[in-house]
């Protein structure tokens, strides 16, 4: 009888997986990226790839989606889903210009956040206080935002000299720019960075490039978009408002009943998120010096495909509004990076394939394995153009057009492969009255 | 059912209200006098020309609400309605245009076109149904997703295969033929779209389809209560499927109406949020066949009406249409909720004082 009688193993004898901190690996991460790109630039001959240059044009590009993308990360850490961000950012792209005009660039924030959340407590009564389907309250909320927008632009901006109902008159100002003192030459210092990127190292000039993109020529709003992400990540985390507002998200009930004031927390977030949406819409405004009708540009949606992206939470919603900036960016800037970004993306199937194989998970490794080699063929052989060349007798060039779609086919694509991993918040949409038990 | 009728009357009646009230403030805000633009608004709509015009843009609304009502009635929310449509629209004019050179009849050109589009929509649509259905993806995130690859394809295939060769500073494709043109009718002067009745027709199918057949009935169970519709032998993910591509076929057709009926080549002007239209019209009329028909009416006159608030002196700007639009729509939406939930404690309440009278009674009987 005793000698079948054991004693559980003690729980040091359990393997516990060891993990690297979180920093660690997205440094490794980084690391990778980069040297994958390093290597496509020079195989492809697109310098550009790492230059600084576009590193810096891809944070500018990066910082109202990545704000976009906060934004809906603390309504829906509450329970909200919010469709509405588009719209949101369209308010403040108004408030921002109407103000920016007359009392310069800090107004433009302040006012566009202010423009904002008015939406998102439009948003909050529906879906809150009324209980009306949130999907539904955030297009409604895009619908009418645009109409009240196109209405105030046309009530304040037309016979205005330099305006019209589709452009605001320009900001009074701009914001103040840093460059990082030392590393990137601020200050009057020496530019080490700058120095390391025009060596033309292999690797090394490239993550010189990187770095300096990112520490050189920031503006005010964007310091303030960066420090947002790791004080969001504080605020939600680490302080009992943040606990009591996910809580809201995961099981409204619960909280309920441990005193939590759901609907004001709910508030709360949602007004929140559509101040940083319409932070992000004022940003918009200020890069372009003006108000412009439809300036947005679905830049609120790709906020929300990069809190998807960055699973809920604030690390990976930054580095998903930089993947999505640094693919803009490189559409806007030459078709040359254009093509060596196809090498970058079929490098990284491939480097999929051998990790997932490694993981024997073969299925799936063949899936990658087949759309790193299609990839390295549209690379090498441009079917596309060429068979356009064959038709048309047009020159052979790369259309700057597909990397337009590339955000939402990579957001596509990392929902239909790692849909699984991704974790929602439990009560996300869900519409809960007090009272109710669920 | 006197009650439902009443409730269902007066939801929509309240919604107008509310959204008058909140437009005329926007309008004193402004320093304008509501009464007076209401009654040019009015006044304006109130001629042959303005009421074919309305009909006209009606029959385009009315369809794509269809198209998103079909998804709505199971709470399947297709977003991607805009992009199907916008796809569907430049592969069907572009298909038009190759076909003016075949030796067809107007009447086949016409249904092969709106063949193309039905395909086209149906297609595009089955990408976020395969996606919800093998990988899990919510189908909101997916066609939101979808609408912006459409964007991209759609310049992508004008910039480089379908532009007009003749057309150096616009992007379009090629004008159809005039033998596939949809034709229009006289009335008073103005022309009446037949697209109208190609769009009620529709209509009547979505009627018969929801509320007549099999199908229809497991579509508003599995919408109303997933669990019994599974238990009872429905098939969830075939259900999904199903629903959105036949969503995104009708997706398809929403273009046709422009395309067939008043422009005949994908351009420029060529209407492009007629999908987000859609989705304000289903709403409005809360997915039922006859109520998106005064949905897509009511967006159709505020839109015409507007139209005459430029030429005012001083003038209004016309957008103040589009607000209207959008704070009905909000109102609605809320208003429905309040209305529903106001209609379901009644009900409770009648039930619980009918069974406390027959408690009642009983006691009075043991008494006796």
């Amino acid at each position: 009888m005793t000698a079948t009688l054991t004693t559980p193993p003690p729980a040091a004898a359990v393997p516990v997986k060891r993990r690297m901190p979180v920093w660690a690996r997205s440094m490794i991460i980084a690391g990778i990226a980069v040297l994958l790109l390093s290597i496509s630039g020079y195989v492809a001959e697109a310098p550009d790839l790492t230059s600084s240059g576009a590193f810096g044009a891809a944070l500018r590009l990066a910082v109202p989606i990545g704000l976009a993308g906060l934004g809906g990360l603390y309504s829906e850490r509450a329970g909200v889903v919010n469709i509405g961000l588009e719209g949101m950012m369209t308010m403040g792209t108004w408030f921002a210009g109407w103000a920016g005009w007359h009392w310069g660039p800090w107004a433009a924030i302040a006012f566009g956040a202010l423009g904002g959340a008015m939406g998102a407590l439009l948003h909050a009564v529906a879906t809150v206080t009324f209980g009306v389907n949130h999907i539904v309250s955030g297009v409604a909320i895009n619908i009418l935002a645009v109409g009240f927008t196109r209405y105030l632009a046309e009530e304040v901006f037309v016979g205005v000299s330099g305006a019209s109902a589709s452009l605001s008159p320009p900001v009074d100002g701009t914001l103040p720019k840093f460059s990082m003192p030392i590393l990137s030459g601020g200050w009057g210092t020496p530019d080490v960075l700058g120095w390391f990127e025009k060596q033309d190292w292999f690797f090394v000039s490239d993550i010189a490039g990187l770095l300096k993109g990112l520490t050189s020529d920031l503006s005010a709003a964007t310091i303030i978009a960066i420090l947002l992400v790791p004080f969001t990540a504080y605020l939600l985390w680490r302080t009992a408002f943040g606990l009591r507002l996910r809580s809201c998200g995961e099981k409204p009930a619960a909280a309920d009943s441990l005193g939590v004031n759901v609907y004001r927390m709910k508030y709360i977030a949602v007004v929140i998120s559509g101040a940083l949406a319409g932070f992000g819409g004022a940003t918009l405004v200020l890069e372009a010096g003006r108000f412009r009708e439809g300036q947005t540009a679905n830049r609120g949606f790709l906020g929300l495909a990069a809190m998807i992206f960055g699973n809920w939470r604030p690390g990976g919603t930054a580095a998903g509004a930089g993947l999505f900036g640094y693919a803009s960016a490189l559409e806007l800037r030459s078709a040359e990076s254009v093509r060596a970004l196809l090498l970058f993306a079929a490098l990284l199937l491939g480097l999929g394939a051998l990790w997932f194989g490694y993981r024997k998970k073969f299925r799936t490794t063949i899936w990658f394995g087949v759309a790193a080699a299609a990839t390295f063929l549209a690379y090498l052989s441009k079917p596309l153009w060429v068979w356009d060349q064959w038709l048309y007798e047009k020159p052979l060039e790369i259309d700057t057009r597909i990397v337009f779609m590339t955000p939402y086919l990579v957001t596509l694509l990392v929902l239909a492969f790692a849909s699984q991993r991704l974790r929602m918040p439990a009560a996300d949409g869900v519409v809960w009255r007090k009272g109710e038990a669920t | 059912m006197g009650r439902k009728i009443l409730y269902a009357i007066a939801a929509p009646v309240i919604a107008a209200v509310i959204a008058l009230a909140i437009g005329a403030i926007v309008l004193i805000a402004s320093g304008k006098n509501p009464a007076e633009v209401y009654s040019e608004m009015v006044d304006y709509l109130m001629s042959w020309d303005s009421l074919v015009a309305t009909l006209n843009r009606t029959g385009w609304f009315y369809v794509a609400g269809v198209a998103v009502a079909i998804g709505f009635k199971m709470n399947l929310f297709n977003i991607g309605v805009d992009g199907q449509y916008r796809l569907a629209a430049v592969c069907a004019a572009a298909a038009g245009a190759a076909m003016n050179g075949w030796s067809i009849p107007g009447v086949l050109q016409i249904t092969l076109i709106i063949i193309v589009a039905m395909a086209v929509g149906g297609a595009y649509a089955a990408i976020p149904g395969a996606l919800k259905v093998k990988r899990g993806v919510n189908e909101v995130v997916a066609t939101i997703m979808l609408n912006s690859i459409a964007t991209g394809i759609t310049a992508l295939m004008l910039a480089r295969h379908w532009r007009d060769p003749e057309s150096e500073l616009v992007r379009q494709t090629r004008q159809i033929d005039e033998r596939a043109w949809l034709p229009t009718i006289d009335i008073q002067g103005s022309e009446l779209q037949a697209w109208v009745f190609f769009a009620a027709a529709i209509g009547v199918i979505f009627y018969i389809l929801v509320y007549r057949t099999r199908f229809g009935f497991d579509l508003r169970v599995s919408g109303m209560n997933p669990a019994a519709a599974r238990s009872s032998g429905v098939n969830p993910n075939a259900m999904v499927m199903k629903t959105i591509v036949l969503s995104g076929i009708v997706a398809g057709l929403i273009g046709m109406g422009p395309l067939l009926n008043e422009f005949h080549q994908y351009a420029d002007q060529f209407p492009i949020t007629l999908g987000f239209t859609g989705i304000s019209v289903a709403l409005l009329g809360r997915n039922s066949p006859v109520g998106i028909a005064f949905g897509a009416l009511v967006f159709a006159g505020i839109e015409r009406a507007s139209q005459i608030l430029n030429t005012l002196e001083p003038p209004v700007p016309q957008s103040i249409g589009r607000i209207l639009q959008g704070v009905i729509l909000i109102v609605a939406v809320i208003v429905y909720e309040v209305v529903r939930r106001y209609a379901e404690a009644a009900t409770v309440r009648e039930a619980a004082a009918k069974a406390e009278a027959r408690y009642a009674h009983k006691e009075a009987e043991v008494v006796a």
